[in-house]
């Protein structure tokens, strides 16, 4: 099953690979090989078992065995990655959507998505360590190539920046695990295996930082966090929603699989220096949203803020602020989702990001705008929505173990409601500010539908969440108990 | 009633808000007969409620909960209650509501968003009432976020004007600066006690197991979310702002019901604070500040909205203040009758803005002779605002008063700081009274733009007169509830059915009632000898007093710190971090990079365009993978011998 949910998007690609360039072939084939995998995903959820921790659907056959080196094709879904691999399934088929007016060679637009919801899944599904590594290396070109052909502005320039610093914290990440591997020498590169160790403090605390790297690069961490601004700015809207809504949280995903839960007292040891990080991360990175005035790149900085709660969970390590932290990557992924396919939009129309030029297009487009106001105010974690529950269960089991951490993530709420208020206000309220914003139009079908869907999944998660959290919690305690929490 | 009817009171607005939003747009008086049903069944239920509590033994009360997130032991419930005090605050929302919903059927006749008023306002009606139904914080928190975001909404409901847009996103802010309190207050209570159902807080404060610094925190915490809510100094400069919003709006949220918020959870959770001493006199004090500093400003201003709005700051300090002397009943009683009468004066406001297309209360005068039902509904409400008897407002101002006194110490200073504001509040309120119904007409010509009256000054439609009328009725009646009523009088039924015991001596003093009427008298006097009968010139005795005056005007200078603070200190801290990460960080990043890249030679490399780079990095990348399996194979092989 979960197979082929990585599969059939790569059969989706070679498809259009063969099959003519017809514009309307290649989005009813895009279409159809991202809502499969969707589907075979909420038959997932509809048959997950609530009482069963370990891995469920798991298919594991020998892949490589040369040397002692014993690679297995090992999938496998449990509470924790079982969400974030149905986000990315969500995420994947409303990309195509948000992606429907993309002209310029569409059909290689099309196959490098694709690919890159293949390679997401892959991430999600594989418990076998070099696996789980191969699947994060394939995401890294179907990227790279889609932010430097179809993105804007300094493309190139992002494209490379991304690459770069993704390859370098891979060649850390690569070397963690096979270090790990020779090291534990028990022969396997099963995640779950290995996280039942209990390896020598010294050399946890030396692997954690190896392994940490290129997942805190992905998250992103402060200071490695200054390629996420310029990728996302500068990738074409659907690669936007990808890349804030579901690629950080291969980074947090990764810190809690395949970090903490390996190495968790060197978790414990460096509990300070993460919670320190994680408090820059959601402080500075709201403060800087402030002084944005390209659109895009503010929301891009709201990810950086709001991903800093994910590693404020992880850091303090409760099962209260872990679930909030699995919480807070799903809700984001959807809110981030959402406010960067109305930004695309926005773009779309009033050939505009910056924001002094933008003004009063509420009046012009309503339905963007609402939704916008909407979007905004889930990201500013507004009760009711999915950005809140999740904030405070993070907050709640940060506060015994951290108290001021949590009450600087408390006071950051304001800055938060700040930017985002200001922006609203000078986007879409007020008089329209210039003559060519007169003439803008509203959202059509094709664009609002993805939306209303994002809207529809935030309220929901955010009136009922324990539709989400009673699944994280099937797994969560095991880790809860190794980290002794 | 069956418990589990109290989700209805929720539900039925939550169901006209989505079928505002989603059926009946298209149709704008259907959205406004929905809305008006709704909150009309609101109403008949409410009265249901108060019915079945006081029916209920004593110390019983009505409850129903589900768990909303459990994870591992931990629960967080949210749960509804109705008790006598939850009982009287259904009647005051959902009786306002359903009055202004009514109104506002004539005040936003023709508006464009007349499907989106009544849906923001179905909306607002829901979280209203979940909030004084709500048994435990976090549900109040939740409401209480979601009133704030209606208020938000309904602020800047003409969004396309700069300045309503701009009020809105300030009344949420400074809310929210508040809620920082409350919300750290729900952190650190959920951790002392692992629950945040304020039966089980107030029963642990009472034990004494609750109390201390955790204690003084959590409390505090509270009071600092009602100080952003109830618009207490020095959170208040959101207010009068708000005034942007349409004027049935100010009515509801921004006079009877959202405002009170923060005095009725305060009143709430009472026993914490009695429990904490200190936080408790902060309480007194901030609210006797409040009053007074609030009535000053209330002098000065020419916006009749403003007025009202000062004054209702004013009052919700008197509130607070009653609250904190340990008045229980005296601060909830005085919540009550205010919401009544300030909702009318809102209302009848509303009726000469409507009427006139201006605020300005200068270009009003000699409105009685134009608009005879708003004249008598407002003077009836003025006279209980000022606090004259037997009007209302006088009894429960009389009950503060008198539980200053009683609670001693620092009471009696709050004791003649209250009554100096009883005059303060007499003064205004017939200032601008006198201002808009006496004397000539001094209105001048068609309306500004964007108001579609013009032509003389006339009486508003029946659809905002009846409203009218049947808010003066509280106005001038609800005071005697004091003496007596269906079940028992206010206070005895009050009491009756809470999850604690509030101390509450019914008692009248002679020389506080005689005092409080007396410096009403005066105020109402003054008013006049300036502004009715023109006895001493305002104009002059304004430049005997300018400086005090330019302070007053200016707001105390409150509104420009806050701008510089934000302006100056917040951005500017931004723009800095925004340099430091483009040029610091980001700087490093680059260097480091272009370090590599000329250490490598191949710089040129870099510039040629992707293909060729990621054709290199393909290459690069199956070399690396071949070394690493290579020398890792090696290396096996070593360690295996």
């Amino acid at each position: 099953m979960l197979t082929a949910i990585i599969l059939l998007p790569v059969a989706g690609a070679l498809l259009l690979a063969v099959l003519p360039p017809d514009r309307r072939l290649i989005r009813a084939v895009s279409v159809t090989f991202t809502l499969l995998p969707l589907l075979l995903g909420i038959y997932l959820l509809a048959n997950f078992n609530l009482t069963q921790a370990g891995p469920q659907f798991v298919e594991r056959v020998p892949w490589v065995r040369i040397l002692g080196f014993n690679v297995d094709y090992y999938l496998g879904v449990d509470g924790l990655s079982l969400p974030l691999l149905l986000l990315n399934l969500l995420l994947g088929f409303l990309a195509v959507l948000v992606s429907w007016n993309i002209s310029y060679r569409d059909r290689e637009y099309f196959i490098l998505l694709l690919i890159l919801v293949a390679a997401v899944s892959g991430v999600f599904s594989a418990l076998d360590y070099f696996l789980f590594f191969l699947f994060w290396e394939v995401e890294v070109i179907p990227m790279y190539l889609l932010i430097g052909v179809w993105g804007t502005g300094r493309r190139e320039y992002s494209a490379v920046k991304y690459l770069i610093y993704t390859l370098v914290g891979s060649a850390a990440m690569l070397f963690g695990i096979l270090w790990l591997y020779f090291t534990a020498g028990i022969g396997t590169f099963d995640m779950l295996e290995l996280g039942r160790l209990n390896l020598a403090r010294e050399f946890q605390a030396l692997v954690f930082l190896a392994l940490i790297f290129g997942f805190a690069v992905k998250l992103p961490v402060f200071p490695f966090h200054t390629w996420l601004p310029d990728a996302h700015t500068d990738a074409p809207t659907a690669v936007s929603v990808l890349l804030a809504g579901i690629l950080l949280k291969m980074g947090g995903y990764g810190i809690i699989r395949g970090v903490v839960n390996i190495a968790p007292e060197a978790a414990r040891i460096y509990a300070p220096l993460l919670v320190t990080l994680a408090v820059v991360n959601v402080v500075y990175g709201a403060l800087v949203c402030l002084n944005q005035v390209d659109l895009k790149r503010l929301v891009a900085f709201s990810s950086i803020s709001h991903m800093g709660y994910v590693l404020m969970g992880i850091a303090a390590g409760t099962q209260t602020a872990l679930t909030g932290a699995v919480l807070q990557m799903v809700s984001h992924g959807l809110i981030t989702g959402m406010l960067f396919s109305l930004v695309g939009l926005v773009y779309d129309k009033a050939h505009t990001r910056q924001i002094p030029d933008l003004g009063g297009l509420a009046a012009r487009m309503p339905i963007i705008g609402w939704l916008f106001v909407f979007a905004g105010l889930a990201a500013l974690g507004l009760p009711g929505l999915s950005g809140f529950i999740a904030e405070f269960l993070v907050f709640l089991g940060t506060f015994p173990v951290w108290p001021l951490a949590a009450i600087l993530g408390v006071v950051t709420v304001v800055i938060t409601a700040g930017y985002i208020l200001w922006a609203v206000e000078r986007v879409f309220f007020g008089p329209v500010k210039r003559v060519a914003l007169e003439q803008v139009g509203d959202a059509n079908f094709v664009e609002w539908l993805p939306l209303a869907v994002f809207a529809a999944m935030i309220a929901f998660i955010g009136v009922y969440p324990r539709w989400v959290t009673e699944i994280i919690n099937v797994t969560l305690p095991q880790l809860v108990a190794r980290l002794g929490g | 009633m069956a418990p589990d009817l109290a989700w209805l009171f929720i539900l039925l607005p939550l169901l006209s808000f989505l079928l505002c939003v989603f059926v009946t747009r298209p149709y704008p008086r259907l959205s406004g007969y929905v809305t008006i049903a709704a909150v009309g069944a609101t109403f008949l239920l409410a009265l249901l409620a108060f019915w079945a509590v006081g029916n209920l033994p004593a110390d019983r009360t009505i409850e129903s909960s589900i768990q909303w997130v459990v994870i591992g032991g931990s629960v967080l419930k949210v749960g509804l209650v109705i008790d006598s005090l939850t009982a009287i605050m259904l009647i005051i929302v959902s009786l306002v509501s359903f009055l202004i919903q009514i109104y506002s059927q004539g005040y936003m006749a023709g508006d464009p968003g007349y499907s989106r008023y009544y849906a923001f306002m179905s909306l607002f009606t829901a979280s209203m009432l979940g909030l004084v139904l709500a048994s435990n914080l976090l549900l109040v928190f939740i409401f209480w976020e979601l009133v704030g975001l209606c208020s938000y909404l309904l602020i800047g409901f003409w969004y396309q004007r700069p300045a309503a847009a701009a009020a809105a996103k300030k009344a949420f802010l400074v809310t929210r600066l508040g809620d920082l309190g409350f919300l750290t207050a729900l952190l650190v209570a959920f951790n002392a006690t692992g629950n945040l159902d304020i039966r089980h807080l107030i029963d642990l404060a009472e034990a004494k197991q609750l109390a201390g610094i955790t204690l003084t925190a959590v409390a505090l915490g509270i009071f600092s979310g009602a100080v952003g809510k109830s618009a207490q100094f020095p959170l208040h400069v959101w207010l009068p702002d708000a005034m942007e919003g349409p004027t049935p709006v100010s009515a509801l949220i921004h006079a009877a019901t959202m405002v009170a918020a923060g005095v009725y959870l305060v009143g709430r959770t009472l026993p914490l604070f009695l429990a904490a001493p200190d936080v408790l006199l902060v309480v007194a004090v901030i609210g006797g500040l409040t009053a007074f500093i609030a009535a000053t400003m209330g002098l000065v201003m020419t916006d009749i909205k403003r007025v009202l709005a000062y004054s209702t700051i004013s009052q919700l300090g008197y509130m607070m203040m009653g609250l904190g002397v340990g008045g229980f009943v005296a601060g909830i009683f005085h919540l009550f009758n205010h919401a009544f009468f300030k909702a009318l004066l809102f209302l009848a406001a509303g009726s000469v803005i409507h009427s006139l297309g201006t605020q300005d209360l200068r270009e009003m005068g000699g409105l009685r002779r134009f608009m005879p039902v708003t004249f008598l509904t407002m003077l009836a409400g003025a006279l209980s605002l000022a606090g004259l008897p037997p009007f209302s407002g006088f009894w429960s101002k009389d009950e503060i008063l008198l539980d200053a006194l009683r609670f001693g110490g620092v009471g009696q200073i709050l004791y003649v700081l209250g009554l100096v504001t009883a005059f303060l509040t007499a003064f205004y309120t017939f200032r601008m009274f006198f201002l808009a119904f006496g004397g000539e007409y001094r209105g001048v010509g068609p309306a500004p733009a964007g108001h579609s009256h013009h032509g003389p000054p006339h009486e508003s439609p029946p659809v905002m007169t009846v409203p009218l009328i049947l808010l003066a009725v509280p106005s001038v009646l609800s005071g005697f509830l004091a003496f007596g009523g269906i079940f028992g009088t206010f206070g005895e039924f009050l009491i009756s059915r809470l999850p604690w015991h509030p101390h509450y001596e019914p008692g009248l003093d002679p020389t506080t009632m005689a005092l409080s009427a007396l410096v009403s008298l005066l105020g109402i006097f003054g008013a006049y000898a300036f502004y009715g009968a023109g006895w001493v010139s305002p104009e002059a005795f304004t430049s005997a007093f300018r400086p005090i005056h330019t302070l007053l005007v200016n707001r105390y200078y409150m509104d420009h710190l806050y701008n510089w603070i934000a302006r100056r200190v917040v951005l500017g801290v931004a723009a800095v971090l925004d340099w430091v990460d483009r040029y610091g960080v980001d700087g490093v990043v680059n260097a480091v990079a272009e370090l590599a890249v000329m250490m490598a030679g191949s710089l040129r490399l870099l510039q040629r365009g992707w293909v060729q780079f990621y054709a290199l990095m393909v290459t690069f990348g199956i070399i690396l993978l071949a070394a690493f399996f290579g020398f890792f194979g090696d290396l096996i092989a070593l360690l295996r011998g």
